[in-house]
């Protein structure tokens, strides 16, 4: 079976930083990962190879520095990789980056067979959408299941696939047909340690670079800023609160105290309160 | 309509430069959508809070407001229906067929192109739960037009354009986007972002009905059973009262149970910052902040936690914030009511202590007599 996974390059938003003057983020020296929530993509696709046989393509799509999170990939396992590299997709929104990757699903179709599945992870860390794994479905007219918690069997000659879906409130258990789009839940699985041989793999094998016509787009106004039908306007940090947060000094005092003084402030702003905690708490 | 505004092209600040005119045949799309989400017999909460904003930006395009319900025949639809009305809406969409039972992609994805293809919105706005970011994707992909999820703020332009205000680089900044040229312009907003607005008894006003044009056997995905979730498994962190949380200041994940002793006490859910979940220190459905759960109590305890944008969206409508943080200069202190900067390992122990003090039966009787 061939499956092709969608990954993305993120900055480690834990150690993202706004310049407290400019209000600009501070890009220098914040590492980038894959996306966390592509790494239980990632591993399903991995175990399912392993289950059935057959290739995990790794695609993604940005800046030739995203390369690094496509090693990190081949260096789990993956067995090839591509990246999607042109200026013709800079200011892609999520539209546009669904267009370009369903493209490149396609052709990664033609040269290394049809994929009888897609995965993504349930969002990225950094847009948080959760709408470029449904536009691709949307886009390659697959069957969407999406917030996947488990692939209960896939029946390769008969093209069926079981899977339990989180769904407000519950697990739906859904069968479905491939080839079909799947987004991953987190804390599915865990991530492999990925063996000697596939970081040696890792270290020789070529991530393959694709500009948008190798990928075979044709219509480069549905890529980039050009085919983003959103556009953002403005950033911005949030204003402070007029007043700043009346703080309780502690200086001299016991902890006691100013655990009390707390208290009465707490009730004093809102005095429905104080009879509320006793009736849940205390009791 | 008198107001020209709406027709005049403004220029855009920003990356796309001028703003060029609205394609014609996207002029007559009007009216403002909201999707009421039904499942299993009960609408979603978040479909309330959506007609609540829904409400405001009709009244400022002085255009209608529209719900839009998919759902199976029977009582649950009729309620549904009452309900939006009670809740602002000028009129009811309906598509009513058995097989909008439970949820699946292509069959609400097929009656909710239809329906806007048919009465052309220009702004549609959905829940964005499990099952309306699954939609809301196909649907603006299906349709080729913006969407923006997570938004924390809606408002219309003085051009008349949808202004959808979300974080961004992952919760650090805020964004205002805007989709310019498509239609409709589609948001999401995530559950308790908006307030729930007032109810009001209201007669079912005009109702449209709508076939469904996909069958059973058209659609390839098949349920098999639903599995509800265990009442243990639902925290109702996005709902409770008072909520008491940690963060990154707490150092350590056993310190943690500090932030369960003090809610214990008084009788609140616990949560913590997002940092705490990408560690394992805590589940995940016990994360507050954008990419987390969305609360609006009474009184907010937050212990140990800096106050990134990303989770200052998350807890900006409780009533009163209380912030303990080492740090005098946290983002927290900014959008907290009350502040004290000291060290909440040591402090928590003498807060709950504080409250048992304060809130027991003995001493509530000394303070009545």
């Amino acid at each position: 079976m061939h499956i092709v996974i969608c990954i993305k390059q993120v900055p480690d938003s834990a150690q993202i930083r706004v310049h407290p003057v400019t209000n600009t983020i501070m890009r220098q020296g914040v590492p980038t990962i894959i996306n966390p929530y592509d790494l239980f993509a990632l591993e399903e696709a991995l175990r399912l190879r392993d289950t059935h046989d057959g290739e995990v393509t790794v695609l993604t799509m940005g800046p030739p520095m995203a390369e690094d999170a496509l090693r990190k990939a081949l260096g789990y396992g993956a067995d090839r990789a591509v990246l999607l590299t042109d200026r013709y997709f800079a200011g892609s929104d999520t539209l546009a980056t669904s267009f370009a990757l369903s493209q490149a699903i396609a052709k990664v179709g033609e040269t290394f067979g049809t994929p009888d599945l897609v995965f993504t992870g349930k969002q990225t860390i950094d847009g948080d959408t959760a709408q470029v794994g449904p536009g691709i479905a949307k886009r390659l007219g697959l069957l969407q299941l999406t917030y996947v918690a488990k692939i209960a069997s896939i029946d390769l000659a008969a093209r069926e696939i079981k899977v339990e879906r989180r769904s407000e409130g519950g697990t739906q258990m859904l069968k479905s047909r491939l080839p079909c789009l799947i987004t991953m839940l987190e804390g599915t699985n865990e991530i492999r340690r990925g063996s000697i041989q596939d970081a040696l793999c890792a270290a020789r094998s070529q991530v393959l670079k694709w500009s948008a016509a190798d990928a075979g787009i044709e219509d480069l106004t549905k890529c980039g800023l050009r085919g983003s039908p959103t556009v953002v306007k403005r950033v911005f940090a949030p204003p402070a609160r007029a007043e700043k947060a009346a703080k309780i000094d502690t200086a001299e005092m016991a902890l006691r105290d100013v655990a009390d003084e707390l208290i009465t402030a707490i009730f004093t702003r809102q005095p429905a309160l104080e009879h509320e905690l006793a009736f849940n708490g205390g009791a | 309509m008198s107001t020209a505004n709406r027709e005049t092209p403004r220029p855009a600040a920003g990356r796309a430069g001028i703003k060029k005119e609205l394609p014609a045949h996207f002029k007559d799309y009007r009216h403002v959508w909201v999707f009421i989400e039904l499942e299993r017999g009960q609408v979603h909460p978040v479909s309330f809070e959506l007609l609540g904003e829904g409400r405001k930006l009709a009244d400022k395009l002085q255009v209608q407001l529209a719900g839009v319900v998919l759902g199976p025949p029977g009582e649950a639809i009729g309620n549904a229906v009452a309900e939006a009305f009670a809740y602002g809406a000028d009129l009811v969409y309906i598509v009513e067929a058995p097989l909008l039972a439970d949820y699946r992609n292509e069959p609400f994805t097929k009656a909710m192109t239809d329906l806007v293809d048919a009465h052309k919105p220009e702004i549609l706005l959905l829940g964005a739960t499990t099952l309306g970011r699954d939609l809301a994707g196909s649907v603006a992909t299906t349709l080729q037009t913006g969407l923006t999820a997570d938004c924390t703020e809606l408002d219309v332009d003085t051009d008349g354009s949808l202004a959808a205000t979300r974080p961004t680089f992952g919760g650090s900044l805020l964004c205002t986007i805007y989709t310019l040229n498509f239609r409709p312009q589609m948001a999401t907003v995530r559950p308790r972002v908006m307030p729930m607005p007032q109810r009001a008894d209201k007669p079912v006003g005009r109702v449209i009905r709508h076939k469904l044009s996909v069958a059973e056997d058209e659609i390839v995905t098949k349920i098999l059973g639903f599995l509800p979730d265990s009442q243990s498994a639902k925290a109702n962190l996005a709902y409770a009262d008072v909520v008491v949380a940690g963060g990154l200041g707490l150092g350590a994940a056993e310190n943690l149970q500090l932030v369960k002793n003090l809610a214990r006490a008084i009788g609140a859910e616990h949560g913590c910052s997002r940092p705490l979940v990408q560690k394992g220190w805590m589940p995940a459905d016990r994360q507050i902040g954008q990419t987390g759960k969305t609360i609006r109590p009474k009184l907010y305890i937050a212990a140990g936690i800096s106050g990134a944008v990303q989770h200052r969206v998350g807890v900006e409508g409780a009533d009163l914030i209380v912030a303990i943080n080492t740090d005098p200069n946290a983002p927290i202190f900014d959008f907290a009511h009350l502040g004290i900067v000291t060290d909440a390992i040591r402090f928590l122990p003498a807060l709950t202590e504080a409250f048992t003090r304060r809130l027991s039966p003995h001493s509530r009787d000394k303070l009545a007599s």
